[in-house]
């Protein structure tokens, strides 16, 4: 029977939450690297028991960890994330150029054929990769230097690359999002890039229409379509089906189209999630009401889904790398917060259950469909 | 052999409990200090100075026989005390839980 592993990376430390495919009853293993935040862990699609993570704290900075056995032991594995060439300025907050730092790993993105082979999106913005099994790291430098480099800028939380999406029909092709540059993509395995901007419209920068500056939440691509990502940008949801090239928004109904995480059902390409927040500084749910909004039509058309969820004096965050999926018959979506709550839904959003309820501040949710 | 107090959250890294002892061939600065430690705990690098630069991380302190070495050039010379391991060489994390 399959089972689904949910790995929870929190402010405190790291969670494997697991269940049977009737995903009803949940045990919670934890935690790992008790202490340290945890900005994200994944599995390789290759080898499900291969799980990478991000551990780091202000005190002693970045750690990554690997375990072999889905998270029973681990193994220190190399944190030396070095630029290449010189590193240069990016724009700072007061628009002063600032010199790139690397101060994290935010999101692992293990490749889909080899499961030592792993990209890392960092802050100061970089995406590095390694080869075997996350003893050393390289830059793909042609990204930060591909010119646009000193016109980013850092998001409230810092200029980190947070997505990475690699289109599982040509591995060379990889979309990636910074927050506050923008999207991304190379069609040769990380040599060169360009910006994928057009059609984003952002009212907080000088220039609205600009090639890079904007602040891109999340993006989210279903497997058997990657010319067609879904965005979640600081305002506005949007959508392009031409690889990035243009996008349209598609926010629509939306009680508010400010948010963080956007994902894609498993089965349904068209069908996608977000959870609207009030912003700018409230990040919070509108109303103190907990919602996932749903569309069955790829944007535009929202339905707010609600049973399970709290309906009250809820002021809670779900971060960016907060929301995933597993790909069981009948899909399962997942989230976390930042109160410490994993919600999980076995039927596509349409009810709820808390399958964790006082971890630390959730960080980031990846979900292992295991055979 | 000298000995070396490190944080709760290094000895973890390292796998160790309590004091870590050393044994160090030469003059015992703290460069030294931590070139053997690392040489040692190879999971320690970066966790308590640059990779490259070799730069003492802003929340990592040094103290030896109550003095603070924090910042000392890396080629100081530590106390007596610190060579003939009357005394341990503390690594200390920052106070700044809140």
């Amino acid at each position: 029977m399959s089972k689904v592993r949910v790995l929870v990376g929190t402010k405190k430390g790291a969670f494997i939450l697991e269940s049977d495919g009737k995903r009803q009853n949940w045990s919670i293993n934890g935690p790992h690297f008790g202490g340290w935040e945890i900005y994200h862990m994944k599995g390789s699609p290759v080898d499900p028991n291969r799980i990478y993570v991000s551990q780091s704290t202000g005190w002693h900075g970045q750690m990554m960890q690997r375990s072999n056995d889905g998270g029973q032991t681990w193994e220190t594995v190399g944190n030396k994330f070095t630029y290449e060439g010189v590193p240069g300025t990016h724009q700072w907050y007061d628009g002063t150029p600032h010199p790139w730092e690397f101060k994290r790993v935010w999101h692992l993105e293990p490749s889909l054929s080899d499961a030592d082979t792993v990209y890392a999106g960092v802050e100061d913005a970089a995406i590095f990769k390694t080869t075997d099994g996350g003893q050393n790291w390289k830059e793909l430098q042609g990204l930060r230097e591909h010119g646009t480099g000193p016109k980013w800028q850092p998001g409230a939380g810092g200029m980190c690359l947070h997505t990475i999406l690699i289109d599982p029909t040509n591995h060379d092709r990889i979309f990636i999002a910074i927050s506050a540059a923008g999207a991304f993509r190379t069609d040769d395995g990380g040599a060169t890039w360009k910006p994928i901007n057009q059609g984003l419209r952002s009212e907080y920068i000088p220039d609205p229409k600009a090639e890079v500056g904007h602040c891109v939440h999340r993006i989210a691509m279903h497997p058997s379509r990657p010319n067609t990502l879904f965005m979640q940008k600081h305002w506005d949801v949007m959508r392009s089906d031409d690889a990035g090239d243009s996008w349209v928004e598609v926010s629509g109904n939306l009680p508010t189209d400010f948010g963080f995480p956007i994902q894609v059902h498993a089965h349904e390409p068209e069908t996608i999630y977000v959870v609207p927040i009030k912003s700018d500084s409230l990040h919070f749910p509108p109303d103190g009401q907990l919602r996932v909004y749903r569309s069955r039509t790829g944007g535009n058309e929202w339905e707010a889904l609600t049973k399970g969820l709290p309906q009250s004096d809820c002021y809670v965050n779900i971060l960016r790398d907060a929301m995933s999926a597993d790909s069981l018959d009948s899909c399962g979506i997942y989230f976390g917060t930042t109160g410490g709550q994993v919600y999980a839904s076995a039927d596509s959003g349409d009810t709820w259950t808390a399958i964790a309820r006082d971890l630390p501040s959730v960080l980031s949710v990846e979900v292992q469909t295991i055979a | 052999m000298i000995r070396v107090v490190i944080p709760a959250h290094l000895r973890t890294i390292a796998k160790v409990d309590g004091e870590v002892e050393l044994d160090l061939n030469g003059p015992v600065t703290i460069r030294a200090v931590l070139d053997a430690l690392e040489a040692k705990y190879p999971a320690l690098q970066g966790t308590m100075r640059d990779h490259v630069t070799g730069v003492r991380r802003p929340f990592i302190r040094f103290f030896a026989c109550s003095e603070d070495l924090s910042h000392e050039p890396h080629d100081t010379v530590l106390p007596d005390a610190i060579i003939n391991a009357t005394e341990p060489f503390l690594i200390v994390g920052a106070i700044a839980g809140g």
